[in-house]
């Protein structure tokens, strides 16, 4: 078979995607909504674009930042505020009279604005904590993401945040179909921005940032913008989980949601896109469904299997990523993407190995 | 004067107490290859840095085509610790960072050598042409830009054909041969569009034979894109053969400067490299 041609790679790319969502569509027709399946196919459709959005700044501009966290509580926190009916607001607002905010807006712009609001959080906390590196940076976005989660439970904040108190009732999905449509969009976005002059730029940023200056790339404003950027995307993954979770408290965002995120990113290798969407979905899978037995107490006769344990699970995910950067530190994809020629290509090499161990027996 | 594409007036780079670069000032021509030597640790690399901002110097100007684009005097600590000479207290203060420097039109490559590791070699010369862009985070993420990008794709491809890496363009970058390397810095140096082109120690880590291509190289693409070049060099025999004026440096002072011939025979530039006899 000969190399596909751009023309064709896109036809079956296309193709591929909306036989995605046809099984995805037919899947719900056949499964029970309560299915575990969907429960991980919705909160995995989220994490990818969440890991994506911390992928593009970690793997692809080399800011080692941790503050992912505190900017899904924005875009979370800021599309519940706007979307909750009004006449429901009384009730979410009980301590605070209905809070300030007397009008809704809808579903999209509610996300695309939670995407904003993010951004100008992150641009306004970028433009101090860039100047620092590495280690620096990581903890003071650290920092700030915990200042973020302390700030939005203040209770003076209460008439729009509604304290520390949850946010609820506003809008949700309950068809896989939204988060895969609202991230796949997103995460095409990143994946443009990555091809582009600006992607390569951030690259160069990664591999040497003095090569980088002296090839005319401005730092301060690049790392910025990669930092807005995915800020931008992170507070549409905070939307979105606030959809899926259906209620809202800031409590919830805890650095370890941050760890969690990169945790993801390192198993999908560090500069991979497809690999974090991939680890996502194995991961969510993993830690709801796959493993829930690891947290039950279990008897095998009258036998109590030892260790099994609530919380057994998280022991569980710590050996795994101990094994992944000891002895795999490359993650599943390493900085490689899936690609329809790297499929062709494996199971070219696999048939004609096997031609030639038929052609020798 | 305008001839005069770089000038240097009184650079003084001072880290705590070490005077690194001592009240510099240097020239360098239209056209013409400049060469600065010395011993090691004489501060050459770091009057590269003063120029192309990576260090603000302690004190002293650097001019590019008559304009300032770094002066700087003694300021805060520095006033009670500085050692240099040539104070003038009116001088007024000009900083710009690497990437502005290279925007002018001053392009550099690094001593050891400095590329995209895990970018390819097309990719590496294509972030050299990122800043001359007209276009913003929009325009590029939505393809909007795709003329411009379809004409900055073809520069870069002629650029590696005309320095003979077009076959490798896939390569990483990371993974070339060291020579190959050394000339993809230039050429990702070229592809900024300079006016001035600064080399630190090209010929480092090279045989006899690679120096002597080396050195063809430097001349013809100094002809090929009217460039002014300013090297700084270990190799004298490479330095000799191609420089038009070489300046010496030792310990951060300028102790000679002049043609290749006037400057192999200067007693003090020998003294520097050879080192004096106790008793003489």
């Amino acid at each position: 078979m000969e190399h596909l041609n751009n023309k064709q790679k896109i036809l079956i790319t296309a193709a591929l995607i909306i036989g995605l969502f046809i099984l995805l569509l037919v899947l719900e027709q056949f499964l029970p909504s309560s299915s575990m399946l969907f429960v991980v196919l919705k909160k995995g459709a989220i994490y990818a674009l969440v890991v994506v959005s911390m992928n593009l700044l970690n793997g692809f501009t080399g800011l080692f930042s941790l503050g992912q966290a505190g900017f899904m509580l924005i875009g979370a926190y800021t599309y519940a505020i706007f979307t909750i009916p009004v006449e429901a607001r009384p009730m979410v607002y009980q301590y605070f009279n209905g809070g300030i905010v007397k009008f809704t807006l809808p579903v999209i712009p509610a996300i695309i604005l939670a995407g904003i609001v993010t951004a100008i959080f992150a641009y306004l906390i970028g433009l101090p904590v860039l100047r620092l590196k590495s280690d620096y940076l990581a903890i003071a976005t650290l920092g700030f993401a915990e200042i973020i989660r302390a700030f939005f439970q203040w209770d003076k904040l209460g008439p729009i945040t509604n304290g520390s108190n949850l946010l609820k009732l506003y809008p949700v999905f309950h068809s896989v179909i939204f988060p895969f449509t609202v991230a796949g969009i997103c995460i095409a976005i990143i994946v443009l921005l990555i091809n582009s002059s600006y992607g390569r730029a951030f690259k160069a940023i990664r591999d040497d940032e003095i090569a980088a200056e002296a090839m005319g790339i401005n730092l301060a404003h690049h790392k910025q913008i990669s930092f807005t950027i995915s800020s931008f995307f992170a507070g549409i993954g905070g939307a979105l989980l606030a959809m899926f979770q259906t209620t809202v408290q800031a409590s919830a965002f805890r650095a370890t949601m941050t760890y969690e995120i990169l945790l993801i990113v390192v198993i999908g290798g560090i500069g991979s896109v497809t690999g974090s969407c991939l680890a996502s979905f194995l991961f969510i899978a993993c830690s709801e469904w796959w493993l829930r037995f690891l947290d039950n107490t279990t008897y095998i006769g009258s036998f109590k299997v030892p260790l099994l344990a609530t919380g057994f699970r998280k022991v569980f995910f710590a050996v795994v990523i101990m094994i992944i950067v000891l002895f795999y530190n490359r993650g599943i994809m390493g900085t490689n993407e899936f690609s329809l020629d790297a499929l062709i290509e494996f199971f070219r090499k696999r048939f004609s190995k096997r031609r030639k161990e038929d052609s020798a027996t | 004067m305008t001839d005069i594409v770089l000038q240097l007036e009184n650079l003084t780079m001072q880290f705590g107490g070490v005077v690194a670069v001592d009240n510099l000032s240097l020239e360098v021509k239209q056209d013409k290859i400049t060469a600065l030597i010395g011993p090691n640790g004489a501060g050459k690399t770091t009057a590269f840095n003063c120029i192309t901002g990576v260090y603000e110097p302690t004190n002293g100007c650097v001019y590019f085509y008559g304009e300032a684009i770094v002066s700087n005097r003694p300021r805060g600590r520095m006033k009670k610790l500085y050692a240099g000479e040539n104070i003038n207290a009116n001088r007024k203060i000009v900083s710009h960072t690497p990437d502005e420097i290279t925007k002018m039109g001053i392009a550099r490559t690094f001593q050891n050598i400095r590329l995209f590791k895990s970018l390819t070699v097309f990719e590496n010369v294509l972030v050299a042409k990122h800043m001359r862009m007209k276009q913003n985070v929009f325009t590029a993420t939505f393809r909007l830009n795709y003329k411009e990008e379809k004409r900055i794709r073809q520069e870069c491809l002629d650029l590696l054909e005309e320095q003979g890496l077009l076959h490798l363009r896939n390569e990483m970058a990371g993974s070339l041969p060291y020579g190959l390397q050394r000339r993809l810095e230039i050429a990702r140096a070229l592809a900024t569009e300079p006016k001035l082109l600064l080399l630190d120690e090209p010929a480092a880590g090279m045989n006899p034979q690679e120096t002597q291509d080396l050195a063809d190289f430097i001349v013809r693409t100094k002809d090929k894109y009217n460039l002014t070049v300013f090297l700084i060099e270990h190799h004298m025999d490479l330095v000799m053969r191609i420089s038009d004026h070489i300046y010496v440096l030792d310990f951060g002072k300028l102790i000679a400067h002049g043609t290749p011939e006037e400057v192999q025979n200067n007693q003090r530039v020998i003294d520097a490299y050879l080192g004096v006899a106790e008793d003489a």
